[in-house]
């Protein structure tokens, strides 16, 4: 029953904010609500029992990104509202179609799933992490089947590092 | 009881409303903060499953989806300083110039 309720209450507060930073005027204020969405949304890892996911969630995102926009609103001065001008050949309506189609092809895969039983996949992957405790079993996997996909990742943080620093320079 | 069908139908409203916000908004740092977002809702959806499955791999690959978004958007505001820098504009009608 309290799981049911943090449940619906988080759920709510996510999608609240989400349709908040989408629909703000003032893109600072955008930013803000953008910071509030992540929180909630590792309030809802806590709730699924990824305690090391939900500190991951707050230092990257609501810690790091979001600083990083919040600087980019700033520096870029907009002197005109960005949404003044609109461009004649956009397709709204074409858009807004396509996304009744894709919200009509999820509601029927979930609504196909809803009847079937839940199959628990005990996997024999888990079976040989010695270790108990989510960050230790994390950190397991992290660092024994996917120990290249995570040197990939660094590779790639590095690369996106040092492209956004030659984009953001004025000349090398 | 909140099952993980309760978590896929939020995960799909997250991602609907990115959605609707990348078709609907005008000025790219919100189209940004949508794609953030749409992959906050498919870690939602990794971490639910992995909950569900009792195994620890979805989680990784939730931080995986979160390295590369710290990725994306280092790059993506990169470049959306270098083009206001040229063109004084945020508002992506008005971002043309490969546009055939």
């Amino acid at each position: 029953m309290g799981e049911a309720i943090a449940f619906y209450f988080i759920a709510a507060c996510i999608l609240g904010f989400a349709v908040l930073v989408i629909s703000t005027k003032d893109t600072v204020h955008s930013v803000l609500f953008l910071v509030l969405d992540f929180l909630f949304v590792a309030a809802l890892y806590v709730l699924l029992g990824a305690a090391f996911l939900a500190a991951i969630q707050i230092l990257v995102y609501a810690g790091g990104i979001v600083v990083l926009y919040l600087f980019v609103v700033m520096l870029v001065n907009l002197k005109r509202p960005p949404e003044a001008h609109s461009d004649p050949h956009r397709q709204t309506r074409l858009g807004f179609g396509m996304a009744a189609a894709v919200i009509v092809e999820l509601g029927a895969v979930a609504l196909y799933s809803t009847g079937k039983p839940v199959v628990p996949l005990a996997s024999a992957a888990t079976a040989a992490i010695p270790v108990s405790g989510n960050t230790e079993q994390v950190g397991w996997l992290l660092y024994t089947s996917y120990l290249i996909p995570f040197e990939i990742a660094s590779m790639l943080l590095l690369v996106a590092m040092i492209g956004a620093i030659v984009l953001a320079k004025r000349e090398l | 009881m909140i099952t993980s069908t309760h978590y896929m139908f939020l995960s799909a409203a997250l991602f609907m409303i990115g959605v609707i916000g990348v078709m609907v908004r005008r000025n790219i740092i919100i189209i940004f903060m949508s794609i953030e977002l749409i992959l906050n809702a498919v870690n939602i959806n990794l971490v639910a499953f992995s909950a569900q499955l009792q195994n620890g791999i979805g989680q990784v690959f939730a931080i995986f989806v979160i390295a590369v978004a710290a990725a994306e958007a280092a790059v993506g505001l990169g470049i959306i300083l270098a083009f206001y820098r040229n063109k004084e504009t945020v508002n992506i009608d008005e971002m043309n110039l490969m546009r055939w």
